[in-house]
């Protein structure tokens, strides 16, 4: 038919098209990493890949596995609520290796972070003003940090 | 914090959308307003712009295929681009975009140009020798047919395409407007009017780069300029951009009138850290100033020199005055803080992956593709090598 | 340490048990995680936070969150008086070292830690051109990192700017609500880290967790309940100041 002849080249052009098209699915089909879609439009394989990610803090449940007396100690006074870690930093390698010393934290930074009194923090806060609270003598001197009121423990 | 005034959200501080971000939208929008304007002699038959049509289709090529290249250098992850063709999230008016840009290259600019090229091509397969017969055989798919009814039946599809072509224009850069106006975080962005502002500037821009490359051309091959042409597309200008400035004053007003949480804060951000380029550059410098230019032209008997120099400072401006719109929509869009607090400063890089050289080189590029593609197919009304039918 | 060496040899393989068991496993490999029967969430109580900066710290150590960035942080507002419109905000350094002490004067100061809200109808995940963030079947918004693009339509999308590239991976990050610790029956590492429990994290789906009696007694609101996010961090007395 004279209309074909005569489009030849649109047809040539829709073909090319075609291969297109098709090659694209087919490459698709080996691009697109296996598990995706299965929970939705991500590859599902994220999900246990992010789950694996090295922990750093162990929790204070590892931490009174071993250290009950000091679980004792603290869970009867102010700080009972206050986790380990929060002051000893993350201590999963300790945990892991309980030969590898963690250190103990320097109360002349750690304690007046929280306990420094400002304006700012919540009126019925333990605060003192650092400087005069103590004349420059360091926290542990009175304070048992674990259990600080004074009558409890008093100095270590 | 150097460069930080009041209070940002502390990851908002450094800014993540750099100057390639404002060039894309530039140059997408120079393609779709190209083609509007080739669109205006093909489909609308203004008979006048006609000496501009297969240049107009040229430039919004050599600007199509620059496009992605802003989007490649700023990707944390070039290398993984193809995900967005593999899979693509529907949702995502970023991942729609992949497509559209595809659709318009393959299907509608590509296809156009080579069924209206093809009587050349087909010519100069004929004509040429050594590599470039090779280039010109392989452009033409193998079919040397070119009788009056396979040339009439480009005609037809070339219409049609055509016709396809417009929306497809306004889909093209109106996605990219959606882009940031769908972005509900973001007060500077989040407007329903966004598409239709950046549609507007886009034919603004794209009709002045396409004005100005004619004349150019032009004068570079001594050849006399046709007035007829540049003055219907000076009017056409004058109109479009008369539409885009009233789309944008509409978006001021409503936003110093409802003055809602972000207005203060965005208020005082156009007040000082976007003064010049939003009220200077794009304002007065880039949208009045060649407004009144215009205006001068439509209402006024001018000499045709006169008309000449005016048509060309009006149109660099009206260029200037668009990329500057780009510019306060994407860096404007990230200077101010969500908490309506505070203010950050871009830090124009200089010779880094996203920095201002490279932003020079790639809105060069498209001037050097197109070098290049004129010699490929000519797209000259006088050329020597006009082909089997009519000149166009 | 009063522990007899007796008692030191019984406890100690019986922690290594419990530890390596702790770290075993993937979410699906586990027979004790099942994501469909957790909804997660926070709850953050801000007349306890005293802003100091501990859940910063320990988010950064816990998650090598590069300097510069925050997983989370905390600001601090002082609001003068009725002037709601206009508090003035500080967040040094996210508050990784604690603030700067105020003075008493005639307006209120309080501290909100922020982080990413685990949106249920999120913005970022709906803008991701690819399907690198998503929602995990159990309430957790995770950027899968292998995927992403690092173009960062995400992180114009979030309101509450929780979101940032990571200047070596070059992708998007963004607390995860430490998933690798709450799939193994661990808290987060900022509310481990918080002395004054003004961070829990909370299931939604478990009926015995302490946010449904808190919701029931309390008044919560979420950020910018406005953008209708579905955010799923709950916020106890939070000023209306706050942005």
């Amino acid at each position: 038919m004279r209309v074909f002849r005569d489009a030849g080249h649109l047809f040539r052009l829709a073909g090319l098209f075609a291969v297109g098209t098709l090659s694209f699915f087919i490459i698709r089909a080996f691009l697109v990493p296996r598990s995706f879609g299965e929970y939705g439009h991500y590859r599902g394989a994220a999900i246990s890949e992010i789950a694996a990610h090295p922990i750093r803090f162990a929790g204070h449940q590892t931490c009174e596995t071993c250290h009950t007396d000091v679980a004792q100690t603290k869970n009867s006074g102010k700080h009972a609520q206050v986790n380990c870690e929060a002051c000893h930093g993350p201590l999963a390698k300790h945990a892991d290796d309980p030969s590898i010393d963690p250190g103990k934290p320097d109360t002349a930074v750690l304690c007046v972070r929280c306990h420094a009194a400002s304006a700012a923090k919540p009126k019925g806060f333990p605060q003192v003003d650092a400087d005069q609270h103590s004349n420059g003598l360091p926290c542990q001197t009175c304070h048992q940090p674990h259990n600080p009121a004074i009558a409890a423990g008093g100095a270590k | 914090m150097p460069g930080v005034e009041g209070f940002m959200y502390p990851n908002e501080v450094s800014l993540y959308w750099s100057v390639l971000i404002v060039l894309y939208p530039f140059i997408t929008g120079l393609v779709a307003g190209a083609f509007i304007l080739a669109s205006l002699a093909r489909i609308f038959r203004v008979e006048a712009v006609k000496p501009t049509y297969r240049l107009a289709l040229l430039t919004a090529l050599a600007f199509l295929i620059v496009a992605p290249l802003p989007l490649q250098l700023h990707l944390g992850h070039p290398e993984r681009s193809y995900e967005m063709y593999l899979t693509p999230h529907r949702s995502s008016a970023m991942a729609m975009f992949g497509f559209v840009y595809l659709w318009y290259l393959m299907a509608v600019l590509v296809v156009e140009i080579w069924l209206d090229f093809r009587a050349d091509i087909v010519a100069l397969s004929q004509s040429t020798t050594g590599w470039r017969r090779w280039m010109y055989l392989a452009m033409t798919l193998g079919s040397a047919n070119v009788s009056p009814r396979a040339l009439a039946i480009d005609e037809r599809v070339g219409w049609l395409v055509t016709l396809i072509g417009v929306p497809s224009a306004f889909l093209l850069h109106g996605y990219v407007g959606f882009i940031f106006g769908s972005i509900k975080a973001n007060p500077w962005w989040s407007s329903p009017l966004m598409p239709v502002v950046f549609i507007f500037s886009a034919m603004v821009s794209g009709i002045a780069a396409v004005m100005l490359l004619y004349m150019a051309t032009t004068r570079l091959r001594r050849k006399l300029i046709d007035m007829r042409c540049v003055d219907t597309i000076a009017m056409y200008l004058f109109y479009i951009f008369i539409i885009d400035f009233s789309l944008e004053m509409l978006d001021l007003i409503h936003r110093i009138y409802e003055a809602d949480e972000s207005f203060r804060s965005l208020d005082f951000m156009v007040h000082t850290r976007l003064y010049f380029s939003q009220i200077v550059l794009q304002i007065f410098i880039g949208t009045l100033t060649p407004l009144v230019l215009l205006f001068l032209t439509q209402v006024m008997k001018l000499h045709e020199v006169v008309r000449k120099r005016i048509y060309a400072v009006a149109g660099s401006l009206a260029l200037i005055g668009i990329f500057a719109m780009r510019w306060n929509v994407v860096i404007g869009g990230q200077l101010f803080s969500k908490s309506f607090l505070g203010y950050t400063t871009y830090k124009m890089a200089l010779a880094t992956r996203e920095g201002l050289l490279v932003a020079i080189a790639l809105t060069l590029l498209p001037l050097l593709i197109l070098a290049v593609l004129v010699k490929i197919l000519p797209p000259w009304p006088d050329a020597e090598h006009a082909s089997i039918r009519e000149a166009v | 340490m009063t522990l007899t060496r007796r008692q030191l040899l019984i406890l100690l393989p019986a922690a290594a048990v419990a530890w390596e068991s702790l770290l075993a496993g993937t979410p699906e490999a586990s027979p004790n995680y099942t994501m469909t029967e957790h909804w997660w969430s926070m709850l953050i109580d801000i007349p306890k936070c005293i802003g100091c900066g501990n859940c910063v710290r320990a988010c950064q150590a816990e998650n090598d969150v590069p300097d510069g960035f925050f997983r989370t942080w905390v600001e601090r507002y002082h609001v003068d008086d009725w002037h709601l419109a206009n508090p003035q905000v500080i967040s040094p350094d996210g508050g990784k070292e604690g603030f700067p002490v105020a003075k008493e004067d005639e307006g209120k100061y309080f501290f909100v830690p922020k982080l990413c809200n685990q949106c249920a109808d999120s913005p970022c995940t709906q803008v991701c051109p690819v399907g690198a963030t998503f929602i995990a079947p159990d309430g957790v918004v995770l950027v899968d990192q292998k995927y992403c693009l690092g173009c960062a339509y995400c992180v114009q999308a979030c309101p509450y700017g929780c979101r940032y590239i990571h200047p070596e991976k070059k992708v998007a990050d963004k607390c995860t609500l430490c998933y690798h610790r709450i799939t193994k029956g661990l808290t987060t590492a900022c509310c481990e880290a918080c002395p004054t429990g003004a961070r829990q994290l909370a299931d939604l789906k478990n009926p015995n967790d302490p946010i449904h009696a808190f919701l029931k007694t309390h008044s919560v609101q979420v950020l910018k309940p406005q953008m209708a996010t579905g955010a799923k961090v709950f916020y106890n007395a939070l000023d209306g100041s706050v942005r």
